[in-house]
């Protein structure tokens, strides 16, 4: 398991190194930067402004000092906000940003695996077909559109919660972002689970397991779900992206402190400091994050283990 | 003798997406304690069915009506919570392929002491330690290291090793083993059936052998049930169904069964494909496939009547002889 | 790269259909796949609803008395009114909301089509290069995308925005840009069953260059995959873009798109709910359909039922 472990930590920095490069040279090799902007600036103080952020060096040596800089956790100088690093832009916003991605992770993850597995275990019966619908809603419906129509509904005309903004920590405030964020998750979760549920129900091995009168609390807890989350858990790595995108959304929408407001401004304004720090960011939490997911998996599916 | 199970017109039945397909039908038979009785017919011919049904794990659309007691116990119906109080500790089933039959994702300790904390309300510990001589009594090699195992680390046998300790753990007054030894080498497969023997003699466990392989039966069974199309047509001890088979579906079983014995004799395969359960013929379901088939098998169904002495009976209007004097000496 | 409506895992479980069969006959778009297609109820009213949109969207502007920019200095803020024509109201200018509708559904259509054209090219170019070829240039072309793959797609669509903000259309050839992984993923696995194919090996033999085979003996028989793919990715786009927009990062004013027409209507939905409802139910009108029509072709193309 160890040995599992340290194989997939390494097989990972490459593809961080590739990425960052990717993110640097395309936005290095793009037409126009942060300072054409509506007046031209006048030619020597434009000349001052790229000897600051090195621009007027050589492709190769910019990205050599962006790069050690990264390897030093300094992304940069931000180009809007003259005041802070990317790196202090970041700091301010990531503790929000995670804690709103791991609450909506976390309760879509457990919600549509519940959803899927009672639904696989009531196949055909009302709770199923309840399900279908819901996921129908959260697969279809876009997330800034959820996001307005929820706004609307239980902010402005129920005014049973929050429609926005964020006073410091405050669960009602963050109720209707989480289920906005986590619902197409849940939705997609749940339908794989309802697949690999029926499936694992109907294999000999859980056959076996009711042939010896194990009771089914017993059947599903221990003998049926840890095999049908194999296929769910191999979802969530692409599952963190989505939400991911999702958190830029319902940050602006709902007026929410965290990076992906930073990261939205950042592009508005063509911040390219920010933008290349905020990616660079999003990337490597990804990549850890996808690492967690495999070691899971090879927990849940001992096979893996010996490849 | 008594009696550990009574089946009484067990009846299997499937709801397809319109219609409905019969597995299993007016299934009798009574099985005694101790004792071990083979069931033997092709793919198709209700043999795994009228066991599932019994212990209650038909799949969604399957239904079984009729009865099958254990003791005073009716298994057939029963809720299966209810029933939960008995598989596995009266009646335990061993399946066809232990490659799928294992939960790939549990140690094999696990899958065994499970069956003891459940029924036998053992802590975990005394029934890791039964488990472990369990595995040992199956002939398991270096017991303790195999039951941290996960089932893909083991071979084929080893696994149906396995399942068969799994299955003695409570010491069941009945085994259903479905064809136990298809899916092993046949070097393991004489090894596991040595082991059968061995293990329901020790145990007084009454064993059912459902198989394809005449060869299994005779070595191990003391009586035999045949089955054709959902139905029983011959039953009685396994010397006199082998010696004089009295119905042709089992005289067609037989001589397309390799026998040691006799190798020059060729082997005569029952000519015909095994019946459509959605339409059986008329009258006898063998009827196509008899070589003894006379008028009143097309309009009548044989019962499966007593015949002679004992507890034999067959399902069959032809009442002469069907082996050759050369073979029946 | 992870896109924004997992149409990837669906796409990839269809790819390996494909890869694990024998004979890679029949599954282009065949009569019998047309009628199994018709058979389906669901994805046949979605087409036709589909095409109906698509009509409406682009005849439909012939036909409103009102032009997108223009002003109707008698009816600000108008809920719908059938007397001036105003069928979907008006915005706070006194624009007609049904013209500037039927020009943000045209705006998403053709971003949507523009993006998922160039997607289907380079993925298809790609796909059957690497797999043409196979050994080295195989091995490193589809590691590249499988390292792609591992990065989160909307910030590349954002960096993209950086770059190309102010032309939506060279925006979306941007976004075409870097859909196409799973394309490549599955042309490339056509091409490696198709090339042992007798009529592939019979070209090779009469001399024809790689790039004559590719394009006259492979691409052709890629017609299933492709009609899959677009199907899914089409509404991707739309969803993109209209996210885009809704953050202001899309399609900019005078220009409209459903997404922009979305995020105005919903600041203020609750005097104007007109703004936000119309919009909302052409979009997810859309989506729907495309999701029940991608379902129907792929039902209809499935090779295992053949």
């Amino acid at each position: 398991m160890i040995n599992y472990a340290l194989r997939r930590v390494l097989s990972a920095l490459p593809i961080m190194l590739i990425a960052i490069t990717v993110c640097f040279v395309i936005l290095r090799l793009a037409p126009g930067g942060p300072f054409d902007g509506e007046r031209p600036l006048p030619p020597t103080v434009l000349q001052n402004v790229m000897a600051h952020y090195n621009l007027d060096k050589p492709l190769w040596e910019q990205y050599w000092i962006y790069l050690s800089g990264v390897l030093r956790g300094d992304l940069g100088p931000s180009m809007t906000s003259y005041d802070f690093s990317v790196s202090q832009l970041l700091a301010i916003g990531m503790p929000f940003t995670l804690m709103l991605g791991m609450t909506a992770f976390v309760f879509a993850t457990a919600a549509g695996m519940l959803a899927g597995a009672v639904a696989a275990v009531y196949q055909n019966k009302w709770p199923d077909y309840l399900l279908v619908l819901a996921v129908m809603i959260g697969l279809i419906i876009p997330n800034f559109l959820m996001a307005a129509l929820l706004q609307l509904a239980f902010g402005v005309h129920l005014k049973w919660l929050p429609a926005g903004g964020w006073p410091g920590f405050s669960i009602p405030h963050l109720i209707l972002p989480v289920l906005v964020l986590s619902w197409p998750h849940a939705a997609r979760i749940s339908r794989l689970m309802r697949g690999s549920m029926i499936e694992t129900l109907g294999t000999n091995y859980v056959r076996t397991a009711r042939a010896k009168g194990l009771g089914s609390r017993l059947v599903l807890a221990r003998h049926a779900l840890k095999p049908a989350l194999i296929p769910v858990v191999s979802y969530l790595g692409p599952g963190l992206s989505y939400l991911l995108t999702g958190s830029l959304v319902v940050e602006n929408v709902f007026g929410l402190p965290g990076i992906g407001r930073y990261f939205v401004n950042a592009a508005l304004n063509r911040d390219y400091g920010l933008v290349l720090g905020t990616t660079i960011f999003y990337v490597v939490l990804i990549l850890i994050l996808n690492l967690i997911v495999d070691l899971v998996y090879a927990w849940l599916d001992p096979k893996v283990r010996y490849r | 003798m008594t009696n550990v199970l009574d089946v009484r017109d067990l009846n299997v039945s499937f709801a397809l997406h319109d219609s409905e397909v019969h597995a299993v039908r007016n299934l009798d038979f009574s099985l005694h304690a101790g004792e071990t009785l083979a069931v033997v017919g092709e793919s198709g011919s209700g043999k795994s069915q009228s066991f599932l049904a019994i212990m209650g794990l038909l799949a969604r659309n399957g239904r079984a009506t009729g009865s099958a007691k254990m003791g005073e116990v009716e298994l057939v119906g029963m809720a299966p919570e209810k029933l939960d109080k008995y598989r596995g500790k009266d009646i335990a089933m061993i399946f066809q392929d232990p490659m799928t039959s294992l939960n790939p994702s549990l140690r094999v300790r696990t899958q065994l002491s499970e069956v003891l904390v459940k029924h036998q309300g053992y802590d975990e510990k005394k029934a890791l330690k039964e488990s472990i001589e369990m595995l040992e009594r199956v002939g398991i090699p270096a017991p303790e290291r195999r039951a941290a195992a996960y089932p893909h680390e083991l071979s084929g046998g080893m696994r149906q090793r396995v399942m068969i300790a799994m299955a003695l753990l409570c010491r069941p007054k009945i085994l259903i083993a479905d064809e136990p030894t298809t899916a092993l080498d046949v070097t393991v497969q004489a090894q596991m059936l040595d082991l059968f023997k061995e293990l329901t003699t020790d145990f007084g466990t009454a064993l059912v052998m459902i198989t394809h392989n005449l060869g299994v039966v005779a070595g191990l069974a003391d009586r035999m049930m045949v089955m054709y199309g959902g139905r029983a047509v011959e039953t009685g001890a396994v010397d006199e169904l082998f010696y004089d088979p009295r119905h042709p579906y089992t005289l067609g079983l037989l001589s397309s069964t390799p026998n040691p014995e006799s190798r020059a004799q060729r082997l005569n395969p029952i000519s015909g494909l095994p019946p459509s359960l959605e339409h059986l013929p008329p009258g006898c379901s063998f009827n196509p496939r008899c070589a003894f088939r006379f008028e009143r098998c097309f309009e009548e169904r044989p019962p499966l009547a007593p015949y002679g002495a004992g507890e034999r009976r067959k399902a069959c209007f032809y009442e002469g002889e069907l082996l050759p004097e050369e073979r029946s000496a | 790269m992870a896109g924004l409506t997992g149409k990837d895992a669906v796409l990839t479980a269809y790819a390996e259909k494909l890869a694990n069969l024998d004979a890679p006959k029949g599954r282009s778009l065949s009569q019998d796949a047309m009628r199994r297609l018709f058979a389906n109820k669901a994805a046949l009213v979605s087409l036709f609803v589909m095409v109906g949109i698509i009509i409406i969207a682009f005849v439909g502007p012939f036909f409103v008395p009102w032009g997108v920019g223009q002003v109707d200095w008698t009816a600000f803020r108008s809920p719908p009114d059938l007397e001036k024509a105003h069928y979907f109201g008006t915005d706070q200018n006194g624009r007609d909301l049904l013209a500037r509708t039927l020009q943000g559904t045209q705006m998403s259509l053709v971003v949507a089509l523009v993006a998922t054209l160039v997607s289907v090219v380079i993925g298809v170019i790609y796909g059957a290069v690497a797999g043409y070829f196979g050994g080295k240039v195989d091995a490193v072309m589809m590691r590249f995308v499988d390292v792609m793959y591992a990065l989160p797609y909307i910030l590349f669509v954002i960096i993209l925005v950086v770059i190309f903000g102010r032309s939506p259309i060279l925006l979306f050839i941007g976004i075409g840009a870097i859909e196409w992984l799973t394309m490549a993923r599955i042309v490339r696995g056509q091409t490696i069953s198709l090339k042992e194919r007798e009529f592939v090996e019979a070209a090779r033999a009469s001399g024809a260059k790689p790039f004559t085979i590719i394009m006259r003996h492979i691409v052709p028989n890629l017609a299933g995959p492709v009609v899959i793919y677009a199907t899914l990715t089409i509404p991707e786009i739309i969803i993109t873009e209209s996210f885009l927009s809704y953050l202001g990062l899309g399609v900019q004013e005078p220009l409209t798109s459903l997404g922009t027409l979305i995020s105005d209507g919903s600041s203020v939905a609750e005097v104007m709910p007109w703004l936000l409802v119309f919009p909302a139910v052409v979009l997810v009108t859309m989506l729907l359909c495309l999701s029940y029509l991608g379902d129907g072709l792929r039902d209809a193309l499935d090779p295992k039922d053949r």
